[in-house]
């Protein structure tokens, strides 16, 4: 089968920098890769220009349907968190549910503790039904509990035939194939 | 997706916030008789551009609330990634504005117009050139608040942006000539998404 996220000689330059050049990815369905590096390495960089959030400098990237957790919630605050995932995906339920939050349904988002908001992110993501899920610093403000059911939400998407890339400086639990950038 | 998003910012702008113009609006034409005095037959003849100038000023309040938050939090970022265009974006903005902007503004004109003692027939007349403006005034708002959403004292610069670009509806709706009027405000409301497409774009980053 044909990758799901193709990087063909790829160079990203942001604020006058190159974070990096003839970059060479493919990540197939069913796979899973962490990109780590230290700070500043364009951990998230790369992950906005898979998403086609960001332009490359040189070189192309193909890229199917992605879903992108990153920093930003992007889910309205006034709403109960049920309804405000509705927004981007029709049924979040089952989403809720493996990310332990099911019982937060009917909870202003403006109210979630900044663990919630992550596992919330992070549902929004497992709801949609992209085949690419980009994961910006996915374990950032999870408990061990929301890391664990966050790692069998991941390892049922690639057995369904996903595909998962990861930006994070810390070791994701799971079996995952490693990309390093350079500072 | 857009027409979810034209629901999502209806309600987002029909709260509380939703008065906030209008009653501003009237404010600022319950000043004008304490500014040149309570003369009837006066404060009647400068009527619709009292109105028109307090229209302008109020266009330029929900300016920071239309673009910013969305991009600061990520929504305009979701919405290119379930393949949403940032000109839809931008036209579902401007249409969801304009619902809960323009047809409240045509409210506040009447109440406005009793407090100027302006006749029937020129307060029709303004409702009208009101009617016909108030799209191109929102297309300008939502166009203005991409251009300045995320950088610092957004809310100044959109004044000094806005207001000079809003000048040629005020001539043509202030002077009744709706024809004119029209012809501009069509332009700004169908040029609009493009520019605050691009400029959501350009925010990007």
């Amino acid at each position: 089968m044909s990758a799901l996220l193709r990087f063909d000689k790829v160079a990203l330059r942001r604020g006058g920098r190159l974070l990096f050049e003839d970059l060479d990815l493919a990540v197939g369905p069913g796979e899973a890769l962490q990109v780590s590096g230290p700070n500043g390495s364009g951990k998230s960089s790369l992950l906005r220009l898979a998403a086609g959030l960001l332009g490359a400098e040189h070189g192309q990237v193909e890229r199917a349907d992605a879903a992108l957790a990153d920093d930003h919630v992007a889910l309205d605050r006034e709403l109960p968190l049920e309804r405000a995932l509705r927004f981007w995906a029709r049924d979040p339920g089952a989403a809720m549910n493996a990310l332990g939050i099911a019982g937060l349904a009917k909870v202003p988002v403006r109210l979630l503790s900044s663990g919630q908001l992550k596992r919330a992110t992070l549902a929004r993501v497992a709801a949609s039904p992209a085949p690419l899920w980009l994961l910006d610093e996915p374990l950032n403000a999870l408990d061990a509990e929301g890391a664990e059911r966050l790692s069998k939400a991941i390892a049922a998407h690639c057995q369904a035939g996903g595909a998962v890339v990861a930006a994070s400086h810390q070791r994701l639990p799971g079996d995952w194939r490693q990309l390093e950038l350079d500072a | 997706m857009i027409g979810a998003l034209v629901a999502r910012e209806v309600r987002r702008g029909s709260t509380g916030i939703t008065w906030l113009p209008a009653a501003f609006f009237v404010l600022v034409v319950a000043l004008m008789p304490f500014a040149v005095g309570p003369d009837a037959k006066l404060l009647g003849r400068i009527g619709s551009g009292v109105l028109w100038v307090a229209a302008l000023t109020a266009a330029l309040l929900p300016v920071e609330r239309l673009i910013e938050p969305d991009r600061a939090d990520g929504v305009l970022d979701q919405l290119a990634l379930h393949g949403v265009a940032d000109e839809s974006i931008a036209f579902a903005k401007i249409l969801a504005h304009w619902l809960t902007f323009g047809p409240l503004l045509l409210v506040a004109a009447a109440f406005g117009a009793a407090l100027l003692s302006m006749d029937g027939r020129t307060l029709l007349a303004t409702e009208i050139a009101l009617l016909i403006g108030t799209p191109g005034l929102a297309a300008l708002a939502v166009t203005i608040a991409a251009v300045t959403s995320g950088l610092p004292r957004a809310g100044s610069l959109a004044a000094l942006l806005l207001l000079p670009l809003a000048v040629p509806l005020l001539i043509f709706g202030a002077a009744n000539a709706w024809l004119l009027e029209g012809a501009v405000a069509l332009f700004l409301t169908a040029g609009a998404p493009f520019v605050a497409g691009a400029a959501i774009r350009a925010s990007r980053t």
